[in-house]
């Protein structure tokens, strides 16, 4: 279906399937048992599982088919997001025109960083990366607060102009209408669900996304990005000159992050220059080599784990911690306590490092490797009729 | 590798599929019963505290924390009842809030702008809280005002001191207790003419965002007022952690005064860098060298140590003022946690209960009518003296202290002591005054 073979169309249905039914998947438990706090099923928090998940799936297409480490890609994301805020400031709150530009300032900008750093390779092009990406925060934060609003970051305020609004349109982020807040709450007996618009919104777009970078991966252009990535020299002895493809994937990815940065605006219109900063730009490699370089589906997944331990884990503080461990006898709870306190809250850095640890370790491919393990081990044990690679995809190397 | 065959069968199949999935979204239209976000039905209230547990303003995030959870112990009834005994207005009664059993839940801004909106935004969405309390740091506090104005609940801003919160940027839904730059300016300017003569030169160093800016243009235009000459202005971004590159020019720059519009660990290391660079042993101008920091903390005060000895500044309110609202407090906090509070706790406490004493006298949790509840409300014995919370920019007034770092501490806590109380009538402006002016608090919204 859709020009894909038998195995990356039931991926592509597998990963549908987890998007449309994200609500239900990540409300496990009931809202009032103590569990509810492993609830994800929010909308800010399903966005951002589909945003993010498009900002790394971008950068796969970059980091996993060529090797190009890009160390800045944050400043597309944040470019994107300032120019779907000034889209809402000057246009009007639909989201469309936003996104638009978005996507297209992201690829210029790519362009122009791109076609210098990749003059170099290796440590170097992420250097180059790195410190243009340093340079675009200095700028958003300081430099050019009259179009970034520095560290207050950027809003719509209600003397702007927004040429295109009328009168009777929401006076938040919609489309055509359809106001991206809303949620439609579904309770079933203990449980409730919510079903956002503009969590559908992302949802869809990240499966657009999706399937481009499938199409991308299995293209005569994916398989010329994957020589760059084994023996760049050869290809360039043997007449070849690379530069174009990889700038190519470089405005690509760009583009990517570019449109997850205008999600980011449209789900909520403030952009905040410290989505620039090199931490952000840090993040979407993790989340890419958590989940499996050059996988295809790998990057959503890194993307939810990472954005899942971010949202959830901070928010336990030490007085849910004594409710979780009251039976114990005092003076064993608040060691225990004291022992935990230091993983979760703000520190969940630390729990996110040591299981960045153990996956790199233990899982070089990631997530994606660790599903594998897991059904080549069922398949064992099971009978040997299934197909081996059933389930799960290979990485790209 | 790539084949696309378009038949007719898989056109209409795709577009079928796709047709679908883009129709999806739109079946789901919201249609809550509730009359407002988040109505609580249970025996429950969540409140969301949402304050920097990492980042330059950390210490002031733990120390709110401490506070709201002390607020909540009061109107829950649990302790002696802090300042519910010495509070003017008598509708809480130690039993929650309009009889429901107050939660909170906490988050962390790391002092981020992002960050915050994502951590306030769970607490709204997730766990149904009905007011957001807290925000070190102008910048967060601004952007987490205006979350909360979009999704309809009541923010009652914590430590934040930009004029633009409750100017530029004010928001129907949003409240500040605390004081701003303008208020330090005007409440420091007599003060600093009397102390250090009214022909100085002053050199600003200032954190690079909505707070410094503001509190810079206040300061310079209140000592411009009783003749000072303002030198130069040198933004600094606020993740500094090394301020010596911005001190050596400061030497040679011909100024006598050094004001620094920083806060936090910012305030701490900057002061820090000053003084081991000896700029307080200077003569220049024929007059001795002098630093001047606008906005204070007890936190920051004990951070800097010996070198805040006899530095100016001004606070919103201090555990050694006189008053019983003070009194009461202060003997809550320091019987629970060992330590008397910061200005920053103090305002976190004063801003949930006035919360809820709101809600109580509103009879309802809509922010609609807790807000016309708020608006030019006067109230005593919360420590600040007698306050007033004008409705035309949710902004309180009441008095400034002008505080200097003290010269013979004689305890851990006893860092700082007052010079002045400077009567609210001096610190009083316009609504329409340039410094606060291209704002606009629209309606308030109760969300759903």
């Amino acid at each position: 279906m859709l020009g894909l073979d038998r195995k990356d169309t039931r991926l592509l249905i597998f990963v549908v399937l987890l998007a449309l039914c994200a609500p239900f998947l990540l409300n496990p438990f009931p809202t009032e048992s103590a569990m509810a706090q492993f609830n994800a099923g929010y909308p800010d928090l399903m966005q951002r599982f589909a945003i993010y998940g498009i900002f790394a799936i971008g950068f796969n297409i970059l980091f996993g088919l060529t090797g190009y480490l890009s160390f800045g890609h944050a400043a597309f994301l944040g470019v994107g997001s300032y120019s779907t805020v000034w889209m809402f400031k000057l246009l009007s709150y639909n989201i469309v025109p936003g996104i638009i530009l978005s996507v297209i300032v992201a690829g210029l900008f790519a362009l122009l960083i791109g076609f210098i750093s990749l003059r170099r390779s290796g440590i170097y092009f992420s250097i180059l990366t790195l410190a243009f990406a340093q340079m675009s925060f200095a700028l958003a934060y300081s430099v050019l607060t009259p179009i970034t609003n520095g560290e207050t970051g950027l809003q719509v305020y209600t003397d702007d102009p927004q040429y295109l609004q009328s009168v009777g349109s929401p006076n938040v982020p919609n489309l055509f209408g359809i106001v991206m807040r809303d949620t439609y709450t579904l309770d079933v007996g203990a449980w409730s669900f919510d079903f956002n618009n503009g969590y559908y919104f992302c949802a869809i777009l990240m499966l657009i996304a999706f399937y481009l970078s499938i199409r991308i991966y299995r293209s005569p252009f994916g398989l010329m990005l994957r020589a760059v990535k084994s023996n760049q020299q050869r290809m360039n002895y043997t007449g070849l000159s690379t530069r174009p493809y990889t700038l190519a994937a470089f405005v690509i990815s760009g583009m990517y992050a570019g449109l997850a940065g205008g999600l980011l605006a449209s789900m909520d219109p403030l952009a905040g220059a410290e989505r620039m900063q090199w931490t952000a730009s840090g993040e979407v490699v993790l989340m890419t080599i958590l989940g499996g370089v050059g996988t295809l589906i790998g990057p959503i997944l890194g993307a939810g784990f990472i954005k899942y331990f971010e949202n959830i884990f901070s928010k336990i503080n030490d007085a849910t911690l004594h409710s979780w461990f009251g039976f114990l006898p005092e003076g064993l709870e608040n060691a225990v306590v004291w022992i935990l306190e230091h993983f979760v809250g703000a520190g969940w850095h630390l729990t996110l490092g040591l299981l960045f640890m153990l996956v790199v370790i233990f899982l070089p491919g990631g997530l994606v490797e660790g599903g594998q393990k897991l059904a080549a081990f069922v398949t064992r044990r099971g009978s040997d009729k299934k197909d081996k690679t059933s389930g799960s995809t290979e990485p790209a190397e | 590798m790539s084949k696309l065959d378009v038949t007719r069968r898989s056109v209409l199949k795709t577009g079928s599929v796709a047709g679908a999935g883009l129709a999806l979204p739109t079946i789901f239209t919201a249609s809550s019963a509730a009359a407002y976000t988040n109505e609580p039905t249970g025996g429950t209230v969540t409140l969301g505290f949402n304050v920097p547990q990492t980042g330059p303003y950390a210490d002031e995030g733990n120390d709110e924390l401490l506070a709201q959870q002390l607020a909540v112990d009061h109107l829950n009834g649990v302790g002696d009842g802090g300042c519910l005994n010495t509070f003017t207005s008598k509708a809480l009664k130690g039993n929650g809030i309009l009889g429901k059993q107050v939660e909170f839940v906490t988050g962390d801004t790391q002092t981020k702008s992002d960050a915050a909106r994502a951590s306030a935004k769970s607490m709204i969405e997730k766990d149904g809280a009905i007011m957001i309390n807290g925000g070190s740091s102008s910048g967060v506090a601004i952007a987490v005002q205006g979350l909360c104005q979009d999704a309809g609940v009541i923010f009652m801003a914590g430590l934040t001191h930009s004029n633009d919160t409750t100017g530029k940027d004010k928001k129907a839904n949003g409240f500040r207790h605390f004081f701003n730059g303008y208020m330090s300016g005007a409440a420091l300017a007599p003060v600093l003419e009397k102390e250090y003569g009214s022909d100085r030169r002053a050199y600003h160093l200032t954190a690079d965002y909505t707070w410094g800016w503001t509190q810079q243009e206040s300061i310079a235009a209140a000592t411009e007022a009783i003749g000072w000459e303002t030198v130069n202005n040198v933004l600094t971004p606020l993740a500094s952690t090394d301020f010596s590159s911005y001190i050596t020019p400061v030497l040679n720059s011909g100024a006598d005064v050094l004001v620094l519009n920083h806060y936090g660990g910012n305030m701490v290391n900057s002061l820090t860098n000053a003084i081991q660079f000896g700029l307080l042993d200077k003569l220049v101008n024929g007059k001795d060298f002098k630093i001047v920091v606008p906005l204070y903390s007890e936190l920051m005060a004990a951070g800097a140590g010996e070198n805040i000895k006899g530095v100016f500044g001004s606070m919103n309110w201090n555990w050694q003022l006189q008053n019983a609202g003070t009194a009461a407090f202060v003997k809550s906090f320091g019987e629970k946690y060992g330590k008397p509070p910061s200005n920053s706790a103090q305002t976190c406490y004063a801003q949930t209960l006035l919360y809820a004493d709101a809600c109580e006298r509103a009879g309802t949790f809509n922010p609609c009518g807790v807000g016309e509840a708020l608006e030019d409300f006067e109230f005593d014995g919360l420590g600040n003296g007698p306050t007033w919370y004008r409705g035309a920019d949710h902004q309180c007034f009441k008095d400034v202290l002008v505080v200097k770092g003290a010269e013979n501490p004689t305890n851990a806590y006893d860092t700082l002591e007052i010079v002045e109380i400077t009567p609210r009538a001096q610190v009083e402006y316009d609504p329409e005054h340039p410094m606060f002016a291209g704002g606009n608090l629209g309606k308030c919204n109760p969300g759903a």
